[in-house]
């Protein structure tokens, strides 16, 4: 694995031999202080340490700002930015071209809660082998700030108005769809974020990951609903917000306990109000997860940390009883019939 | 009264979802095998259960396939069309019916049978009361058989083919055969003049339909995932997949090396296709007009990201959903076209049922040796009818997988490969599949502006070359992409052009214009677009060239007109589009509303106005063909 050579002293390996250097990507062209930088610098990371091969990924996404991250993470594995929306169905069919490899996908807010509900949905209930992160900030980006569905009751957009409508959760509509991995994270609590990650690529099957990522850009109106206003003025601040200027990233200054409720503070001033998952929470019980997600609705919370898993449940390819080999590497005789074959076919045309 | 004999029609009226469809093809599979030409067309509703449907036989001593206009016996079911199907009845004709449908018969000029459908089956002890209905219907078989002379061995050679042996069903449907037979021998006199006798032209002959064709040779292609949702009428093509790839790619270890996925849209199917397609399967997927609609991003996508898949087009009767059990050539100028901004797909057409299963395994070697999505065009009356045909052959050349590098390859080649470079001239860049370990080997697809080397670029002239290299494989295409088919008859300036399930109409057609009018026409189907130097030759040779197809705007001639400016002048549009399969009778019809005497001269010279306004909208108008004694204008769908 010495074909992409890297200058000066050498690197620490790990478990394949590769350094740091050979996990990462090209330089970002998002916003200065996007989240979505900070999610690409966690996989880089989760996939060094966990030592996987980059070339048994696959990195998928749809359009948007976060579906151009892939392009700045792993330049050795491959990778395709399809359409809005419809990164879900690319997956799947590209999945069987080897059953061995791993996808991570990324979408947004806006082409998952929006545009690809309908393939995010049934992406869940096949159990595709891969991660799918929405990093979810709630607005349009690229097209320079329109409200996407997952952004909450009551918030205004400068050339929007008020937005009039519930938010999607993603987690909660995972949930319903079967979906076997579910968590949630902050993209300022990159350690959260890294072992989710970890934790995801480990799971066989669908691995739904929605980290809420600030746009530092467009989501900047000031008196909106959850704004730092509203969060100052709140009687009993559960701790102390600490305000960070726009454009620099939103980071945690310390590690979230279990349980903990935190509120943060986006660049626009408005308040983001994360939950950890109680100490005792079991992640295995469907029904506890559709309780605490329904608990963290009504107290406008976003509960972070692994929600839901299941790993009983097979993945897509091993449903298909697929051969060992991977269907892309069959050979010619593998795949068309023998002439006999087709003989005995001309003879039941009748 | 003269015997007409191996030489009519015969259309049965039934209740949709009355399980009529085992009768039909019982009697199709017995006439077939006493050696007569025969072909099956279903006209039926848009419904599961309740709404009048039709089922034509068309019996042919000449081998002619194609769809008549006139049915000389008429069998009537169903009393929701018993009026209709009385009147269809052809002059001197034959009628039989239930005999519970009181109705009056209102001609005295054709022979009527009534048939005590519903007693006989009440007195089989056989047939318990849930299946006096279904096995009701092979009451009119034994009737028919005796009264046309079907040979009764046949028809049970044909129950057992289609109830694979099973005991039970067999005697059941055979009880209720054979007391019709002995019925209509005790109590009916023969009065019409049609009859069957056995022949020797189905020697060596396959009945089947377009879409199983289609499947069967797709999976000799090797196919490996299919992606699809279900839609008239290209469901059955996929479903034909799921019989026939347990069968033909059993392995010992009982594992598969194929995915057949329903997805929950036609954005998935074709996404999902595309998705195992960039990864190197043999992908594919089978949809019908309005599902083509829904795939059209995905299939820029997959033109621009240069993605090889086939998508079949089983063409039913648009706009919208149209007449969803209709039959079409009305996809035409949409597949050849689909996606925005510049972009160039190849359509191949397939004509019959042993093209249905060639371009099955070829698609995929064109698919994978342009990377580009290839859409096939087929139609209802193709995909979902029976028809007479040669047997599937063998692919006679391997398989061709395209431009990969594997490992091996990049190692030798030091990992310096860029995924869009035209390294050979010809515009088809390498492309390497995921799970390729080598550390050189992996790219970035995306539909945005790339570089030779996959990498995003906003670049004016980066975009630029890239898209005159698209333009440069396009013309690399021609290579690949079959001939054209071409029918001779020496000495004539005339030709007809078509393409697709037309093939057998027009055939008929062409004898019917020499030996009535004396006019021959030789006939070139166009099989695959981009057009290839052969398409071009043919018209040139002609001074007038009629293009015959299923739709209302004349679609191939404008695609030709395109295509070749300088023979437009002697083009003339024969179009027409009412969800019917073609006759013999409105082409012919069509040809002779046009055709001039003293030819056309060959072209640019001429005023371009006139020749534009060909009839394109209506069948030929009554009275407008002297010559034929039919003309009875327009195709009048079922009666």
């Amino acid at each position: 694995m010495s074909a992409l050579p890297m200058a000066g002293a050498p690197a620490t390996t790990n478990r394949v031999g590769l350094t740091k250097n050979d996990y990462r990507g090209n330089p970002t062209t998002l916003c200065q202080g996007c989240g979505h930088n900070s999610i690409s610098n966690q996989i880089i990371t989760a996939m060094y340490e966990m030592s996987v091969l980059p070339e048994t990924v696959v990195k998928f996404s749809g359009i948007g700002c976060s579906s151009k991250s892939p392009t700045y993470f792993m330049n050795r594995s491959f990778g395709f930015n399809s359409l809005h929306g419809r990164m879900p169905s690319i997956a799947t069919g590209a999945l069987f071209g080897d059953h061995t490899l791993k996808g991570i996908g990324v979408s947004g807010d806006g082409d998952t809660a929006s545009i690809g509900m309908g393939q995010f949905k049934h992406v869940m209930r096949r159990n595709v082998n891969m991660i799918y992160i929405v990093e979810n900030n709630g607005v349009y980006g690229l097209t320079k700030g329109q409200f996407s569905a997952t952004a909450e009751k009551g918030l205004s957009l400068k050339k929007q108005g008020v937005n009039p409508y519930m938010p999607v959760d993603i987690c909660m509509e995972a949930l319903v769809s079967n979906a076997t991995f579910i968590a949630r994270s902050f993209a300022g609590n990159p350690r959260q974020v890294k072992e989710l990650l970890k934790a995801a690529f480990a799971h066989k099957g669908i691995a739904v990951l929605d980290i809420i990522s600030p746009c530092v850009t467009f989501n900047n109106q000031d008196n909106a609903y959850h704004s730092y206003a509203w969060g100052k003025d709140h009687e009993e601040p559960l701790h102390d917000i600490t305000y960070i200027a726009p454009r620099s990233e939103i980071m945690l200054e310390r590690e979230m306990e279990d349980g903990e409720v935190r509120e943060v503070a986006m660049h626009d001033g408005s308040i983001v109000i994360l939950k950890n998952l109680e100490k005792g929470y079991d992640p295995t019980n469907r029904f506890e997860a559709l309780r605490a997600l329904e608990e963290a609705q009504q107290n406008n919370w976003l509960v972070t940390g692994l929600i839901y898993v299941n790993t009983e449940k097979p993945s897509l390819a091993e449903t298909y009883n697929l051969v060992d080999t991977p269907l892309n590497q069959l050979t010619d005789a593998d795949l068309r019939p023998a002439p006999e074959l087709l003989d005995k076919i001309n003879e039941l045309m009748f | 009264m003269n015997k007409v004999v191996n030489d009519f029609s015969i259309i049965v009226g039934t209740k949709n979802g009355s399980g009529s469809s085992t009768a039909n093809n019982t009697i199709l599979r017995a006439i077939f095998k006493m050696g007569i030409p025969v072909s099956g067309k279903n006209l039926f509703p848009s419904n599961i259960q309740g709404l009048p449907t039709w089922y034509t036989i068309r019996v042919s001593k000449d081998g002619y396939l194609g769809r008549r206009d006139i049915n000389e016996i008429v069998v009537a079911m169903n009393p929701d069309s018993f009026t209709r199907d009385l009147e269809s009845v052809a002059p001197g004709g034959a009628f039989f019916y239930a005999d519970d449908i009181r109705l009056p018969i209102t001609r005295a000029d054709i022979a009527v049978y009534p048939m005590p459908i519903k007693e006989l089956v009440r007195s089989d002890p056989n047939i318990p009361t849930d299946f006096r209905d279904l096995v009701g219907n092979m009451v009119y078989v034994g009737i028919l058989a005796y009264m046309i002379g079907i040979d009764i061995e046949r028809i049970r050679s044909a129950i057992e083919f289609h109830f694979k042996k099973k005991a039970k069903p067999i005697a059941m449907n055979m009880g209720a055969v054979t007391a019709g037979y002995e019925w209509a021998k005790a109590n009916l006199e023969k009065k019409d003049p049609y009859s069957l006798e056995p022949m020797n032209k189905t020697e060596g002959m396959i009945m089947a339909d377009g879409n199983t064709a289609a499947a069967i040779g797709a999976i000799f292609g090797g196919a490996q995932f299919v992606a699809w949702y279900p839609i008239t009428p290209a469901t059955s093509l996929v479903e034909a997949m799921n019989d026939y790839f347990p069968m033909l790619r059993k392995r010992e270890d009982g594992k598969h090396t194929y995915a057949v996925l329903q997805a929950e849209d036609e954005l998935a199917a074709i996404g999902m296709a595309i998705g195992a397609g960039w990864s190197g399967l043999r992908a594919m997927t089978s949809t019908s007009g309005p599902g083509l609609s829904l795939m059209t991003e995905f299939v820029g996508l997959a033109y621009y990201a240069e993605v090889p898949v086939v998508i079949w087009d089983i063409q039913r009767i648009g706009p919208s959903t149209g007449l969803p059990t209709r039959t079409s050539q009305a996809d035409l100028s949409f597949a050849t076209n689909m996606g925005h901004g510049d972009s160039d797909t190849v359509v191949l057409m397939s004509g019959n049922i042993n093209e249905c299963f060639d371009f099955g395994w070829q698609a995929f070697d064109i698919a994978e040796r342009l990377q580009m999505p290839i859409i096939v065009l087929s139609d209802l009356d193709m995909g979902m009818n029976q028809w007479m045909s040669k047997p599937f052959e063998y692919p006679q050349t391997p398989m061709d997988r395209g431009k990969v590098l594997t490992k091996k390859d990049l190692e030798e080649l030091k990992g310096n490969w860029g995924r869009y470079l035209d390294k050979d001239g010809d515009g088809i860049p390498y492309r390497t599949f995921p799970g390729n370990k080598h550390p050189m080997s992996s790219y970035f697809t995306r539909g945005t502006g790339h570089d030779e080397y996959a990498r995003y670029s906003e670049d004016a002239a980066t975009f630029h070359r890239n898209m005159m290299r698209l333009k440069k494989k396009f013309v690399t295409a021609k290579q690949y992409m079959p001939k054209p088919v071409v029918y001779r008859s020496p000495g004539t300036k005339t030709a007809i052009v078509a393409y697709g399930s037309t093939e057998s109409a027009i055939i008929e057609a062409r004898d019917l214009l020499a030996g009535e009018q004396g006019i021959k026409a030789d006939f070139m189907r166009v099989r695959a677009y981009p057009f290839t130097r052969e398409v071009d030759e043919f018209l040139a040779a002609y001074d007038q060239v009629f293009v015959v197809e299923m739709n209302r705007d004349g679609q191939l001639h404008q695609l030709l007109s395109l295509a070749y400016p300088q023979h437009v002048m002697k083009m003339k549009s024969v179009a027409f589009g009412d969800g019917m399969p073609a006759s013999a009778k409105w082409i012919r019809e069509g040809i002779l509303s046009q055709y001039a005497e003293t030819a056309p001269a060959r072209s640019v010279q001429k005023p371009a106005a006139k020749t534009k306004t060909v009839v394109k909208q209506s069948p030929p108008k009554r009275g407008t063909v002297k010559k034929t004694k039919t003309a009875k204008g327009g195709r009048k769908g079922v009666k």
